[in-house]
């Protein structure tokens, strides 16, 4: 107790870190660059069509990853909407049917009610007949 | 490192080794195959790594399902003519160093369904097969046994010299022509380069 220690006290508060930080460096460098020396040595590339194909599972690809779909999908997406929004509500209504009172069940038909007459609305425009 | 001494050292508590030693020792233990079955053979495969025979065991436990990943290729059954492109293809696909396993009657020539008209007469008419195991199908311990063929192949590389395998000569290319389907079949009938008839063979 009291003696001090015979290492010389450290100048900066951050030098630490920083001595720390460059020895991680060196730790996840030094494997790196031998992996990579290694591979010039004894792993000579030799690509070729085939093997830089983007298609890996043996058959060759065909055709243009590009291709266009058919515009009228958005509407269908839409209509799709109308039924997963009623069907997420549907589910709760009928688990506390029994228990509901007038108002709350008045309440859920005219949820139902719009959405019906949207899709009532959707019908009569010919969404849902393929153009 | 001459094989005296080393036996000397060893004796002694000293382990001695090279670059190509521990190269080796680490490629053989760690061989990935590529998830690939073809007929009732890869049901044996399948048997092979799972807890029974474990072929985790031997570093192979990680089948990968991409070509690019893999370093065996286990031909696990028939053939079909229509099938050999594709096989060709992902053996091509595969980085180098890679290794072929032909198992079975079927993949090595053609087996009880040889005479097919749509049957090809064992894969090693177009990449090069490293180890063949016979059998209809060949059990567990047969592909154990062909694996630990391989790992012997595999440490017995040198990485130097005119004897160094395929994949580290630069002139050699890595790709193997894909068959195409023909008039009578798949065009060529053989891979020349690979192929080894045994007819011809025989008559020297």
């Amino acid at each position: 107790m009291g003696k001090s220690l015979p290492i010389a006290p450290v100048e900066h508060p951050w030098a630490t870190i920083v001595v720390l930080l460059i020895a991680a460096v060196v730790f996840g460098a030094i494997p790196l660059s031998l992996a990579w020396l290694w591979a010039r040595l004894f792993s000579p590339p030799k690509p070729g069509i085939q093997k830089n194909a983007t298609y890996e599972c043996g058959l060759e690809s065909q055709g243009d990853a590009w291709i266009q779909l058919n515009v009228s999908y958005y509407l269908y997406a839409i209509v799709f909407l109308i039924f997963d929004v009623e069907a997420v509500f549907l589910l709760p209504f009928a688990a506390a049917f029994s228990g509901l009172s007038l108002a709350a069940c008045l309440a859920m038909l005219v949820f139902l009610l719009l959405l019906v007459e949207g899709l009532i609305w959707a019908w009569q425009k010919g969404v849902l007949t393929w153009a | 490192m001459d094989q005296d001494l080393k036996t000397e050292l060893s004796k002694h508590g000293i382990f001695a080794t090279s670059f190509e030693e521990l190269y080796n020792w680490g490629r053989k233990n760690s061989v990935w195959p590529l998830t690939f079955g073809l007929a009732c053979c890869a049901i044996e495969m399948i048997a092979t790594t799972m807890a029974r025979y474990d072929l985790a065991r031997f570093g192979a436990e990680v089948f990968r399902p991409s070509p690019r990943q893999a370093d065996l290729m286990i031909v696990s059954g028939t053939v079909t003519k229509k099938m050999a492109p594709q096989v060709v293809r992902l053996y091509n696909q595969m980085p180098e160093p890679k290794y072929v396993i032909a198992m079975g009657a079927c993949a090595i020539s053609g087996g009880p369904f040889r005479d097919g008209y749509n049957v090809l007469k064992g894969i090693d008419r177009y990449i090069p097969v490293d180890v063949h195991i016979p059998g209809c199908p060949p059990r567990p311990e047969a592909l154990i046994h062909a694996f630990m063929t391989l790992q012997d192949k595999i440490s017995a590389q040198h990485l130097t010299g005119e004897s160094r395998p395929r994949h580290l000569k630069q002139d050699l290319p890595s790709e193997f022509p894909v068959p195409e389907f023909g008039e009578h079949g798949l065009e060529p009938q053989q891979n020349d380069e690979v192929f080894r008839n045994p007819l011809k063979v025989l008559q020297g």
